[in-house]
């Protein structure tokens, strides 16, 4: 279930770069100088480096190091 | 003068750098120790050198000049959807290339293709078209070496001049410190171009009279109102352009660099602060680019708005080559340059500059992973590194360094495209093209080496008749696209004044798809590696 959420979350973020919303309009200019295309997108990264965030929280291949691990282990003791 | 002085002074400490880690090294004929580092980067050096390794040129000087001429598009066209899509990549593809490199010893993609499909000259063929995608990457590098020592200058280093430096300096360093002297000049070049653009933002800012006046002015212009927009360009380019970033894992140079990392835990600071790192760059820099349309009081700037100008309006009934002529003057390559010497003191302007020198020089990472192909894809396959020993092995790839800067500034004095468009049109799409080659061999079980060849292929193909296509047919003024083909009343192809769109799409997106499809197919119906084979990948 988690995995799939998290499948769901990367998803709905890829749509939303699509912000055609916010197309033919630079109003309004937030802070008064930063046109409101270039503000949702500079928001819109910061939601990435959350959802990475979330990915290595509940996501990590933690599998691929134990494996490593296990097989250098493996090879001390075979020599 | 000044701004020039410091910036030869950084090259300086670059080569310094290069030349410590040289010194630095424990087994300096080591093929491990001098292309990989001998896997023992740490976490921060990990991180920053990973993202300066991708940061080149274009991350400064392309993207405020596409932004002067298009506006404030430019940041979602290419920084927040690399945001996204490449830390993705190397939280899935990286992480796993990692952990098959620390258990396998593989040094290079190739390598880990000719052991998952058990292949040998399908592996070369995929190291050729790697190898010469790869190039236009260099090449970029030294461009933006020429442009920027040339403007920093004002014009007393001349454009070959200042991209030879830039290639000596690059290829020294690399020569001598290996993996472990680019990945310190790249951490501190990182650092140095994520203190750039802040800087570089509030002096310019403070010396405008501030961003408000600018923004407000441009919004009233009928002239500049769209550049606040993005209604220069389709939502289907724009939509084009998340498939871009597929690129970057795709790049040998990104892919061995994961395998440099001691630990994985290594990749969990990188995957979540790429996006920031990419926003803390690219905002400023695309800001700048669009504000720089009201410094008007700066002659060259002045120059290229009417270049644009003349090309809008009267573009229809040039002559194409005067078309190329006025799209040249047109560039805004050079942009940020002209603001910092226009509105900054000239020691910050020369700070600034060596900031920007710090971008432009990230083509040492591409330099070395072609040396460490070939040594290692060709070299050492085809024998050499039995019959000759480790040691010539390293001393091959160093020549290799040298001959492969040298071809690239050769080009590089040629090359009569901007920054921008050259990296586009032929790297960014070829590896994005190559992308599931990764996936394949990495999450199906049932992917094969005619399904891998089949790829490649295609995107060779492709590539070329891009190329060949864009050159026989020449690129229109603004304005809608010139129709090559249609069918039943729908657009095929045709040809853009910034390219080539197939279906209203870059070709970057057919290129992914059939690639995908022809790795899906082809595998479907050829015979598979050995079970022990497909075990080694999928043991879990």
């Amino acid at each position: 279930m988690k995995r799939i959420l998290l499948v769901v979350a990367v998803v709905a973020l890829y749509a939303l770069h699509q912000d055609f919303w916010f197309w033919r309009t630079a109003h309004p200019l937030v802070f008064g100088f930063v046109p409101i295309g270039l503000f949702y997108q500079a928001c819109f990264s910061v939601a990435a480096s959350l959802l990475m965030w979330l990915l290595v929280k509940f996501a990590w291949p933690g599998h691929l190091e134990r494996e490593i691990a296990q097989s250098e282990s493996e090879e001390e003791g075979a020599r | 003068m000044i701004p020039a002085i410091v910036v030869f002074i950084y090259l300086a400490a670059v080569l310094y750098i290069g030349i410590f880690a040289f010194r630095r090294s424990k087994g300096k004929e080591k093929a491990e120790d001098y292309f990989l580092a001998n896997r023992s980067l740490g976490p921060f050096v990990f991180l920053f050198s990973l993202f300066g390794t991708n940061m080149t040129a274009f991350a400064i000087l392309g993207s405020s000049g596409h932004a002067f001429s298009n506006g404030i598009v430019t940041f979602g066209l290419m920084a927040s959807s690399s945001g996204l899509v490449i830390p993705l990549t190397i939280f899935l593809i990286g992480t796993r290339v990692w952990a098959l490199g620390k258990k396998y010893g593989f040094m290079t993609p190739v390598q880990m293709f000719r052991d998952r499909w058990e292949c040998s000259h399908i592996g070369t063929v995929i190291f050729v078209v790697q190898a010469v995608l790869l190039l236009p990457y260099i090449i970029i590098g030294i461009m933006g070496g020429g442009t920027t020592l040339n403007t920093i200058s004002g014009g007393m280093v001349p454009y070959w001049f200042g991209g030879a430096i830039v290639a000596m300096v690059v290829m020294s360093y690399v020569f001598f410190g290996g993996m472990r002297g680019t990945a310190w000049v790249n951490t501190f070049q990182t650092v140095l171009f994520l203190l750039f653009g802040a800087v570089a933002l509030i002096v310019i800012g403070a010396s405008m009279g501030g961003f408000r006046n600018a923004a407000q002015a441009m919004q009233a212009s009928p002239a500049f109102s769209s550049l606040l927009t993005r209604e220069r360009i389709s939502p289907l380019y724009f939509f084009s352009y998340t498939f871009i970033p597929l690129s970057a894992i795709a790049f040998p140079h990104i892919l061995i660099f994961c395998l440099t990392a001691r630990k994985m835990n290594q990749f969990k600071k990188t995957v979540i602060f790429y996006p920031l790192c990419i926003l803390a760059i690219w905002l400023p820099c695309v800001f700048l680019g669009v504000m720089a349309n009201r410094a008007t009081d700066i002659p060259q700037i002045r120059a290229r708005q009417e270049a644009r100008r003349v090309l809008a309006t009267q573009g229809k009934t040039m002559s194409p080559e005067a078309r190329d002529d006025l799209r040249e003057k047109a560039a805004g390559d050079d942009v940020i340059m002209l603001l910092l010497q226009r509105y900054a003191p000239l020691w910050l302007a020369g700070l600034l500059g060596a900031g920007i020198m710090a971008a432009v020089m990230a083509t040492d990472s591409q330099i070395l992973a072609l040396s460490t192909m070939f040594t290692e894809d060709v070299f050492a396959f085809y024998g050499g590194k039995r019959r000759f020993g480790e040691a010539v092995q390293v001393r091959t790839g160093r020549v290799f360094i040298v001959l492969i800067t040298m071809v690239a500034y050769a080009i590089a004095l040629r090359a009569p495209e901007t920054i921008f468009e050259l990296a586009i049109q032929y790297a960014f799409s070829g590896y994005a093209a190559l992308s599931p080659l990764l996936v394949a061999a990495l999450f199906w079980k049932g992917s094969t080496k005619w399904g891998a060849l089949a790829a490649t292929v295609w995107v060779a193909l492709a590539v070329v008749a891009v190329a060949v296509f864009q050159h026989a047919v020449p690129a229109p003024a603004p304005g809608p696209p010139t129709l090559v083909w249609s069918l039943g009343g729908t657009e095929v192809l045709s040809r853009t004044p910034g390219g080539t769109a197939v279906f209203g799409f870059m070709p970057v997106v057919p290129m992914v798809l059939v690639s995908a499809l022809l790795m899906f197919i082809v595998s479907l119906i050829t015979s598979k590696p050995k079970q022990t084979t497909i075990a080694k990948y999928f043991s879990s």
